[in-house]
């Protein structure tokens, strides 16, 4: 099964989920079959003025996880999520990052086919 | 020279002030509204508009068939404008500061030039005073590239009296940047106060005389001027907190025609303006400073 991405609050699978993407704290990059998992700091992404989404879309996608958890992706990180053929699940908050996944795998996850907030521009 | 009517607080009567002291303002003169996200002041000025043209900033096209996927261009911009994933080089034109960094970096030729439309650049006249203004394109994020447009259009033959967008951040940055005198219009509110503070810190690195003016006088408390007496920061003015001005202002009327009374205190202003900028002419060509600024 393909590596997760989910972005967190803390650096475990039994912190919350971070309900931002593009300025969440971090990403926990789970592999489901076996739950080890991998912390990416999304702190630079975070100090960004702009382009936070952008970034941590790169930071995911670098990190060769092919879905991503959260709770709002932005129109533009969703744009580069997509291009770079992740999968995104959107609405996913007030779980833990292990939770997330459980949810995912039990196909209580559906994939949006768009973003489900406007850009803070917009 | 340039002086720039600027506040950290918004709402404390920047165009008010701008508008009275380019109508008393002793020869040529040009005004100038900065403000492009919300620009008010031809709706007291009330100029002939006899010219327009619309802004454009260049932002990348790439191709991707050119494209090798280097990342030079996603590693030199700063604004997340342009970037590569899994191979595919993405633009997000609306993020682009048009610094044309991409198209210089990139090897293969593969990112020409497309254009954002910033706004629109507007120039007239008002009687005697020369009129330029900048509106912003609704949905354009960015207002310091138009008003650098703007800039380009500003006529330096005679003064140039600017109305400046509020708060401490790039735009109001862009419309003091180029001035000899910047103007902290504030009221002696906590809020005023507080944000007085801000603006001159904010503008304090760029080195200029700044000089307040204290609107709604009678409001609030004596923060705001025990401070300015402590700190050596000069009161120019102080408009009294009047229901007539008010009354004015929403008639759109210019306060130092609209109520004769207030008329000389803006031309007080006006002679301290010109003071405050040629007292740091005379301080310039003394060598201690010169040296500082070496």
């Amino acid at each position: 099964m393909d590596k997760i991405a989910v972005s967190s609050q803390g650096r475990s699978l039994d912190d919350q989920v971070d309900p931002r993407f593009g300025r969440a704290a971090y990403f926990i990059v789970v592999d489901p079959d076996t739950m080890s998992f991998e912390v990416l700091d999304n702190g630079d992404s975070r100090a960004m003025a702009q382009g936070a989404g952008i970034q941590a879309a790169e930071i995911v996608a670098d990190s060769g996880a092919k879905v991503v958890l959260s709770g709002f992706v932005g129109p533009k990180a969703f744009q580069a999520l997509s291009a770079a053929g992740i999968k995104i699940g959107q609405g996913v908050d007030g779980v833990t990052v292990r939770e997330a996944v459980e949810r995912y795998k039990s196909g209580q996850v559906s994939p949006a086919s768009r973003p489900t907030k406007p850009g803070h521009w917009s | 020279m340039i002086v720039a009517v600027a506040s950290g607080k918004g709402g404390t009567g920047k165009t008010t002030v701008a508008a009275s002291l380019t109508k008393v303002w002793a020869g040529p003169v040009q005004a100038v509204d900065m403000d492009v996200e919300e620009p008010n002041l031809h709706l007291f000025l009330k100029p002939e508009l006899t010219g327009r043209e619309t802004a454009r900033l260049p932002v990348p096209l790439a191709d991707q068939a050119k494209c090798t996927a280097c990342r030079a261009c996603a590693e030199i911009c700063q604004f997340k404008a342009i970037t590569v994933l899994a191979g595919y080089v993405m633009t997000f034109p609306d993020m682009c500061h048009g610094c044309g960094g991409c198209t210089a970096v990139c090897p293969e030729g593969a990112i020409t030039e497309d254009y954002r439309e910033l706004g629109e650049v507007l120039w007239g006249r008002s009687g005697e005073i020369d009129f330029l203004m900048g509106r912003l394109r609704i949905g354009e994020a960015m207002s310091p590239p138009l008003m650098r447009a703007v800039w380009q259009r500003v006529d330096r033959i005679g003064d140039v009296i600017v109305d400046a967008p509020p708060g401490v951040s790039c735009p109001a940055i862009a419309a003091v940047w180029p001035a000899d005198v910047i103007l902290l219009v504030s009221e002696p509110t906590p809020f005023g106060f507080h944000d007085l503070k801000l603006a001159r810190a904010a503008f304090a690195p760029l080195d200029k005389p700044m000089g307040v003016v204290v609107n709604r006088a009678g409001l609030g408390d004596e923060a705001l001027y025990e401070y300015c007496r402590e700190t050596d920061l000069p009161i120019l003015l102080e408009i009294p907190f009047d229901r007539r001005i008010a009354e004015a202002y929403a008639q759109g009327l210019v306060i130092a025609e609209a109520r004769p009374e207030y008329r000389q205190g803006f031309l007080d202003l006006a002679g301290r303006v010109r003071d405050l900028a040629g007292r740091v002419r005379d301080l310039a060509a003394a060598p201690l400073l010169e040296a500082r600024h070496a």
